[in-house]
Formats: C-alpha cells, structure tokens, sequence
C-alpha cells in the first residue's frame, strides 16, 4: 500500500498546517482523492508576508552571484526529483510526454534565471550625462515582497515562471499556488527547502485563489500583485492594490521567460554625488 | 585679546529692486481651449480667472473645459495618431520636437516672466532652472524618436497611443515637458491638462507647438480643473493616464482606472529625508538643507523636508541654518534677487498655516526668518520645527510649503530606520565625507533619488519618480521611454 | 604672549565640498545689483582697495606715483574716497610713508620673504620688524606652503604666532596663497591655523600664483571668519588679492561678504580688496553711472 502525503504549506521556512485548520481534497479525472490540501486563510497569508518581509533585507542583499548559484543549485535539486513531478502531474491529469515536457521547461527556466541574476542590472542599469558636475546613475532594486497568484494550468512550469524572475531579482514572494493543481507547489516549497534558498523568501500557500488573492492584493506590506489574467477578478484586486499604491502586473504570458520578468519587479533608483573637477566647472577667474 | 568689533564707518548695503521686465511678454486677455492646433471655445461656455499670487491680480482669463471638450481633444489626438503621427518615422518625429525645442529657447526670457507671475516663483528660479530645463527635455527626448529599439532592451517600441496627462502647478512648463516630450518621441498623442492656477506657460507652449507646425490634433491642451481631469481620466478612448500632483489624487485616478486597459504612471508626493552626518561638508550641507525645503516656496514633491541631524552636530547645524535664513529674500517673483516667491494660492496659504499650526500646538518649537514679507499677494516666512519626532503629524504629513522639521539621530542604522519610516518614497539626501557610508545609505534608502551631498537637482537625462505611495513609473532618461512605450 | 598650537581646539576638522562651493558663488554671481546700490558698492569697493606693487622693478618714482594715484583716484569727480592702503616691498615702505603724508591712506607691507617664503624664522622677523619701523600700518605675510602641505601645522602656526608678535601695533594679514594648497579642505584648515595663530585678517593669495583669489576660495575663507566669530565674538578681516579686475567681480565679492558675514564687514577695517587694476575699472563704472557714458580707458590715469 502507497503511503499518502501530507500536502502542507511553506511560510517562513517551514512547513506548517494551515492556521485554519481547513483543507480541500484534490481529486484525479476519474474523482479519486489524490490529497488533502491546505484552504489557508487570510491569516495564513499575513503569517506569510510578515516572513518574506523579515527574509527581505538578506535576500536582496546577497551578492547576485550568489543569488544565482542558489537559483542554480534549485534547477539541480529540481531535477533530482524529476520523478516525483512527472508523477504528480501526470496525477493532475496531463499526459506524460506533456508533463516531460513542461519539467524539461521548468529545469531550463531555472538555469535561465540562474543566469540573469548577476546580468540584469547592466542590461538596464544606466550612467546619466548630467549637465552639471555630478556623477549620475540609475539602477535597479527589488520592489520589496510581491504576492503571486500562480496560473492554474501548467501548475509547475506557471509557478516557476512567476516566482523565480522575482527572487531572481532579489524580492521575496509570497505566492497563492495553484488552486486547482496545487500538487506541485508544495513539492517545490520542498525543493525550495533543500537547495540554499534562505526561510521566508518564497513562501507558497495552497487555497481559494477568491480568499487568497484579495488578501494579498490588500495587505499594506505587499509591494506588489503578479497573475496571470484573473478575470472577473481583476478589477476588485486593482481597487484593492490603490490603497498603498501597490504595483500590478498582470501576464497575459505568464508561462514565458524573458528579461521583463525580473525588471518589471524591480525600482529605479537614481543617485546622485558631486564631481570635484570636472570640464568647465571651475570658475575662469 | 581685546574683542576687535569696532563696525566704524559701517555702511547698510542693500540691494535696490531689480525688477524683470514685463515688457516684452505677450498675454491674451482670455485664452481658449487649444484642441487640433486651432484655439476653441469651451462647450461649457465658462472661463475661470487665473491670477498673479503675488499681487492677487487676475492675469487672465481661461476656458474651462467640461466632457464634451475633453471628447472633442480625445477624438482629435486619436485621429491624429491614426492618421499622421503614428505613420511618420522616428526622425521626422524627432525633428518636430526638436524644432519645439528651438522655438522654445528663443521665447526663454517669456515663458520665465510668465511663470513667475502666474506661479509666484522666483525669476531667478524660472530664468535658471525651469525654462531651460523643459526645453532641454525637449532637446533630450527629441534624439530618442529613431532610437527606441535601442532604449528597452526587453521590449519591442510600440506607441500606446493616446496619452492623458494631467500636471501640477508647482513646475507648470516643466511638468509639460516632462509629460509631452518624452510621450511624442515615444509616438503618442496627447491630450494635457495643465493645474487650474497655472495655466499660461502651457497655453504659451501651445502657440509654439502651432508656430512649429507640429500636425493637428498631435498636442491638445484642455484647461480646467479637477472635473476636467477626471473627464480625461474617465474618457474611455485613452490608453494611457500620466499624472503628477497628490497622492490622494493619485488614488482616485487608480481606482477610476482599475480594470480598464488604461496604463498609468504616477508621480505624487513625498516626505524625503535629508540626512546631515557629523562628517558632512557642513557649509554646503546647509545649502543643500535650505535647497532642500526652500527651493521653489517648499512647492516640491521631493522636498526635503524631514531633515535628520545627527546629535553631537545638531546644535551647529540648526545655528548655521538659522543665521543662513535670515539671507534669503522673501518677496516679489520677479525681483532678480528674490530668493523665495509667492505661495501658489491663497487655498495652499492657508494648507501651509494649518500646519505650522499644528506644529505649535504638537510642542514641536518654531522658528521663522525675520524678514519682512509684502502685506499684498500670498508669502510664508522660511519656517523650521525643531523639536520634533517621527510621530509628529508635522513629521509624517507632505506640507507642501517652506516648512522644514528637525529630528535628531545617533547612529547609521536608527537613521536609515526613521527615513524609511513613512508610505512615501520620492526622494532623500545624504550628506558625509565618507564613500562607503554614502553607498550603504543610498542602497539602503527606499526612494527613488537619492542625492548624495547635494540635493534637489533635475536633469532630462536623470530618472525621477518614487517607491511605495510616491507613485511608479519614471520620467526623464532613457527609464522615462518605458512609460510610453507597449 | 605669542600662542602656542591647539590642534584639538583651533582646528575645525570642515570639510568642504568644492562642487557645493561652486553653486552657492554661483548664486552670488545672479545678485542684481542696479542703481544706488550699485553707485554705493563701487564707491565702498574703491575705499576697500589695497592699491599694489609688488615688483622686482619697483623703484621710489613708480611707488610716489602710486601713492598720488591712491589720493587722488579721478580728481574730475567729486566725493570720491581714496583707497584704503597701499601695498610695496618692505624698502618702499618709507618712499611710501614719505609720499602718503598725513593722508588715511594705510601702508601695507609684504614680508617674510614674500612671495615664497622660503627662508629661515630669523629673517622673517626681521623683514616683519624692518617694515614696521620704516612706517608700516600693516604687514602681508606668507605662510610656509611646503611646511603646510607637508602636514607641519605647528610650524605654520608658530611662525604666523612670531610674525604678529614682531609686528607690535601693525595689524597682520595673513596671506595663504590658496593657489599652492590645491583643495578647498586644505583651504578651511589654513584659514583656521592662521586666525587662531593670531592673523588679523586672512589674504588669498601674493598674485604671483594662479589660480589666485577665486570666489570659491574667498568663500571657504569668509566661512571661517563667521565661524570663527560665532564662537569667540571676534571679527577677522578678509582680503581677496590677485585676479579681481573687474567691478562686476568687486561687487560680486562685497555681495558674498554681505550674505556671509553681514554688513558690519563691510568697510576697510574688515574688508579689502588687492589689486592694481581695479580701481580703474571701477572708476569708469561710477563715471558710467553719472554721465550714462559709456567710458574710454583714456581718461582715467595708470599710475
């Protein structure tokens, strides 16, 4: 007899039960139960950002290599439980040779932002020729915590898609996964948990994308809400984000990779310092 | 050793009024809505007066445009995005622009005496840092129109189409050109509103952008006040609303646009710190304080008018910056010595005096310059709190004025705290002679410009815009393309 | 009593910001200054001037010369000042003390192996005492560059201590010769040295260097001198020498030292100006300004 998991949740670090209590059962086609599912809470989501919020500080100050080597080392741990994803996505109802697939992708996205995390600041940082003697420049920094509604379909690959690019660039995320697949998520948080990735930086919470989002989209302490088109949704969660001027991004293409993914998250912040001597500045008496 | 204070033959130098000359400027007496390159009566059939704060003088009379007007702008910049502008390549684009520019410069000395007098800034202020400015937006975006592939690596240029942008009175003309300079490059139209107590340099602009033969429809500019704005935000044929001013404004056009296809970028307001380390430059770091608070009445989002002083110099800071208020020139904006003008309005007067108000009755200890101010027109003294603590509602509130509060600090970590402790995140100062204290605090402060021993400098090659309830989005540098571009 | 060095007490430890300097000179430069006021400040310019020759070819004819010129700056207009001093080697000083009489008109002597000052403490006195006992008013050292720039502030100080104690009622000016300092830092901390040391007033420059007397230097020096008041009551005098030829610079100046110090600087006991060709310059503004002529150098003498 198969030993049936516990399907948990990943805030701060660890794997705790929703403080609800609730769970949801997760079904295959033909109405089998696959698992029991945390139904976490609005508190749930306010365990989870006071987490990603404490992980900020250390998360964008690590050095971007070292971000990099730790999004690297996730692709590696990833790929050693190929097994167990193809698995669950299969359970999830997809076909094999398309859960192969979308595994292939997820691993390559990894690398892909594994490779970014130390070359995205020169691509869209910026010297400014001021007209005066100052030495100006633009770079970027990480939003602060982002919440993320990851896509329903392609439960892994849409999952990666959106946390990654963020923590890529130094944010930490809080993330409603999957309402419907949620399977994979949960096994990521574990992936996530063995590969260097510090408590609190992705923090994944299975639920009610109707609960979760409009929690997310209205917590004071979130810098910004990334999904996919969320429908009907989108309205009420853009008259929630106005409250503290959250950024909202929503992705029509939300299982693609591209360089947007990171920036988008990201501030400019633009310094400034005086220049003792520089051509014409001194006086020509 | 005796005291040497002898003032002996000591002469009262003063500076006799210098005043600018108005002689040469050029002022309808009733300016009308400028929609198609052609100047049209408001529909509403109202005109509302705009007056010199200074003297409390009406200066002119301006349409005051209502739905219907806001419709007939839309339609005309929509055709004119479908039709010419968006057909025209990036160079033919760019050369307009340029011209724009050119024609901008040669009228400098114009648009300077009607800024001071409809805005009530210093002339020394429009003459040497607004005009040129906005014309050297123009100059900079200009060069961009046939470069955008290379300006965002990540996405292909594509115009959103038609632009809304409304503006704030504090930098009338150069808010006009930070909003439509870089919004025509980028291949938008555009429909502008211009702050109902300022609308002259824009409506002067738009005699030059019909003299620069810039194709119909491509500029529209709607006077009026907020019903107006909120007639373009809620225009459902505009793709894109750019808007600076308050943050509650800011607030109400998110929440009108909420679940439209309407993109948005914001720029609103700031409590910016500025922070004095015992090692600063300390003379300089005093300018850069009464830069900071004075530049422009205080009529600046990115004010820096939460200033922290580290404890062991707060004495000799606070004292050099008194003594250095008592130098500054409080009077008519168009006195070439003028150091500090007009308040914008009688309304934000009376916002500014509600909050020294306040101040006073927080406990917080006032102290104002003792020069004299003219008993016509709308003038604040230079204003300092000190005594006060971030739960001051003096120290949390933007004032918007000459209104400067104090608070001590003792080490790196307690200052970068207290700074980042407010909704807002427009902008901080930085003042120390040691480099790697400057890095740490400009990475670790959550604001959009960080000055670092200096403040308060624009540059169009230099992004601006804020973090958190600042609002987001750029303007001003290759960042400020990505606000007008798919 | 000659003062002994304090490094913890006399030093500011200010740094300065050049680029900052530059922007706060900048906004002098836009003051406008028009009519009385502009009539008022030259005339006030004129009586700040320390009127110089400063040659190895100096001889008592060219110093007579001078000396008339200081009395007599542009006798077709009335109620005009003279000059506040004039300035020579310490051998000119009795051709001067001779030519100026009973006038107003002050004797400034350079001294202290002017303009390098390179040479030993004893004949820095005496060179200081030679001037003084010949008839000067007022004595323009040097500081020692090379000791300054090699970190011997207790020799700088010292030996401006000796000179003002050699100079017995003659008032000291203290000249640091700001162009061989190179940064404004350094600037600030010699202006420090010499008032705690005892200088009476604080000079830019010899005129031999350049750059010489720079806004921005004569800047950082002012904000010493208020310093240096705000804390003891006690007021330095500044003077700008070397480079200022213009009124428009003149005025420029006064208006920097009136939104700095205030107007109790402005009068010659404070405030002076070295220079040679100034004077000229300012005369045909004021001729300017009360004819609405504009003014040839040719009828305006060269002494």
């Amino acid at each position: 007899m198969n030993i049936l998991k516990t399907y948990k949740i990943y805030i701060g670090g660890a794997f705790p039960r929703t403080e609800s209590g609730r769970y949801y059962p997760i079904t295959d086609s033909k109405g089998n139960t696959l698992a029991n599912v945390c139904l976490s809470s609005r508190k749930d989501v306010r365990n989870a950002v006071v987490a990603a919020r404490k992980a900020f500080g250390g998360w964008s100050e690590k050095t971007a290599f070292n971000r990099g080597q730790i999004l690297y080392r996730i692709a590696e741990m990833l790929d050693g439980r190929k097994g167990q994803f193809i698995d669950e996505l299969v359970l999830q109802g997809i076909s094999k040779s398309k859960a192969d697939k979308e595994f292939q992708q997820s691993v390559d996205r990894l690398v892909y932002y594994a490779g970014w995390a130390d070359k995205y600041q020169q691509i869209a940082s910026s010297v400014n020729p001021v007209s005066s003697s100052h030495f100006n420049f633009s770079a970027l920094e990480p939003m602060g915590v982002i919440g993320i509604i990851a896509p329903q379909e392609n439960s892994l690959l849409g999952l990666i898609s959106l946390v990654i690019p963020a923590i890529c660039g130094g944010n930490t995320v809080v993330v409603a996964a999957s309402e419907s697949h949620p399977l994979c998520s949960v096994t990521f948080a574990e992936v996530l948990h063995s590969s260097d990735v510090p408590g609190g930086v992705v923090n994944i919470l299975t639920g009610k994308v109707a609960e979760l989002a409009p929690a997310l989209a209205a917590h004071m302490d979130v810098n910004a809400l990334v999904s996919s088109d969320l429908g009907e949704l989108q309205k009420p969660l853009a008259l929630s984000c106005v409250e503290n001027l959250k950024r909202r991004f929503t992705y029509m293409n939300s299982d693609q990779q591209g360089l947007n993914f990171v920036t988008d998250l990201q501030e400019v912040k633009t310094t400034w310092h005086p220049i003792e001597s520089i051509g014409g500045a001194t006086s020509s008496y | 050793m005796a005291k040497n204070t002898s003032t002996k033959n000591t002469a009262e130098w003063n500076y006799a009024a210098s005043p600018e000359s108005t002689s040469h400027i050029r002022l309808e007496k009733k300016y009308q809505l400028f929609i198609n390159n052609e100047w049209v009566s408001p529909s509403s059939k109202k005109y509302f007066p705009s007056t010199n704060p200074a003297s409390e003088e009406v200066l002119a009379e301006i349409a005051w445009a209502n739905d219907v007007d806001v419709d007939k702008a839309v339609k005309a910049a929509r055709k004119a995005y479908q039709e010419v502008w968006s057909k025209l390549s990036g160079a033919e684009r760019g050369k307009y622009i340029y011209r724009i520019a050119r024609m901008m410069q040669e009228r400098a000395r114009e648009f300077a005496v009607i800024e001071s007098l409809d805005c009530g800034k210093p002339i020394r202020e429009s003459r040497d840092v607004d005009v040129p400015l906005a014309c050297n937006h123009f100059f900079y975006y200009a060069g961009w129109a046939d470069k955008l592939e290379y300006a965002m690596p990540h996405k292909k240029p594509e115009a959103l189409g038609v632009a809304g942008q409304i503006i704030p009175w504090n930098f009338p003309l150069l808010m006009a050109a930070w909003k439509i300079a870089p919004a025509l490059a980028a291949g938008n139209t555009v429909v502008l509103k211009p702050a109902e107590t300022t609308s002259l340099t824009a409506l002067k602009l738009a005699e030059i952008i019909k003299d620069s033969g810039l194709p119909p429809g491509v500029v529209n500019i709607v006077t009026g006040y907020g019903d107006t704005g909120a007639a373009i935000v809620n225009h459902p044929d505009i793709d894109k609303i750019a808007f600076t001013g308050s943050t509650n404004v800011g607030k109400i056009i998110q929440r009108a646009i909420a679940g439209t296809h309407k993109k948005s970028t914001l720029e609103l307001g700031g409590k910016s710190a500025n922070i004095i380390f015992d090692d600063a430059p300390i003379d300089q770091a005093v300018e850069g304080i009464v830069n900071g608070i004075f530049f422009n009445q205080g009529h600046v989002c990115c004010a820096g008018s939460r200033l922290f002083v580290q404890e062991n110099i707060a004495e000799r800071v606070i004292h050099k910056l008194k003594s250095r208020m008592e130098s500054l020139y409080v009077g008519d904006p168009l006195d070439k010595n003028t150091d500090i003008g007009a308040i914008n309005s009688k309304e934000q007067l009376e916002t500014i005096e509600k909050y020294i108000r306040i101040g006073k009755e927080e406990g917080a200890e006032i102290y104002q310059s003792q020069c004299a101010i003219p008993s016509k027109g709308y003038f604040c003294r230079p204003t300092l709190f000190t005594g006060v603590s971030q739960s001051h509602v003096i120290a949390q509130e933007e004032i918007f004025g000459p209104v400067l509060t104090i608070q001590t600090f003792r080490t790196v970590d307690e200052v970068i705290q207290k700074a980042n402790n407010t909704p807002y995140g427009l902008a901080a100062g930085v003042w120390t002679d040691k480099g790697s204290r400057i890095f740490n605090l400009t990475t670790k402060l959550r604001a959009g410009v960080v000055w670092a021993n200096t403040y308060n400098k624009f540059d169009p090659v230099s992004p601006f815009g804020g973090y958190k309830e600042s609002g987001f989005g750029r303007e001003g540098g290759v960042h400020g393309l990505g606000a007008y571009l798919k | 009593m000659i003062k002994t060095f304090d490094p913890n007490n006399m030093l500011s430890k200010i740094t300065v910001d050049k680029v900052g300097v530059e922007e706060r000179v900048a906004r002098f430069q836009t003051r406008s200054i028009k009519n009385e006021s502009k009539l008022q400040g030259l005339k006030m310019v004129l009586n700040m001037i320390d009127l110089t020759t400063l040659e190895g070819k100096d001889t008592p004819g060219k110093v007579q010369q001078m000396c008339y010129k200081a009395q007599h700056l542009h006798d077709v207009q009335p109620d005009l000042p003279t000059v506040a001093a004039v300035c020579v080697y310490p051998s000119m000083v009795s051709v001067a003390r001779k030519a100026l009489g009973n006038s107003s008109v002050k004797i400034a002597s350079v001294s202290t192996a002017f303009p390098s000052g390179q040479s030993t403490r004893e004949i820095k006195i005496s060179d200081t005492k030679f001037a003084v006992d010949q008839g000067a008013d007022e004595i323009d050292m040097v500081i020692s560059r090379g000791k300054f720039l090699a970190g011997e502030y207790a020799f700088v100080f010292d030996e401006i201590a000796a000179i003002k104690e050699a100079c017995g009622k003659a008032r000291l000016k203290v000249i640091l010769e700001t162009g061989e300092l190179s940064t404004l830092d350094n600037v600030r901390l010699a202006s420090d040295i010499a008032i705690h040391a005892g200088a009476d007033f604080i000079k830019t420059s010899t005129g031999k260097i350049q750059p010489a007397a720079t806004m921005q230097v004569t800047y950082t020096m002012l904000m010493a001198i208020k310093d240096y008041y705000d804390k003891t009551g006690i007021m330095v005098g500044m003077k700008p020498a070397g480079g200022i030829s213009t009124s428009k610079l003149a005025l420029h100046n006064l208006v920097m030292v009136k939104e700095v110090l205030g107007n109790a600087w402005l009068t010659n006991e404070w405030f002076r100006f070295g220079a040679s060709s100034l004077a000229n310059d300012v005369l045909m503004q004021i001729m300017k300004s009360t004819t609405g002529l504009y003014q040839s150098s040719d009828y305006f003498s060269i002494d």
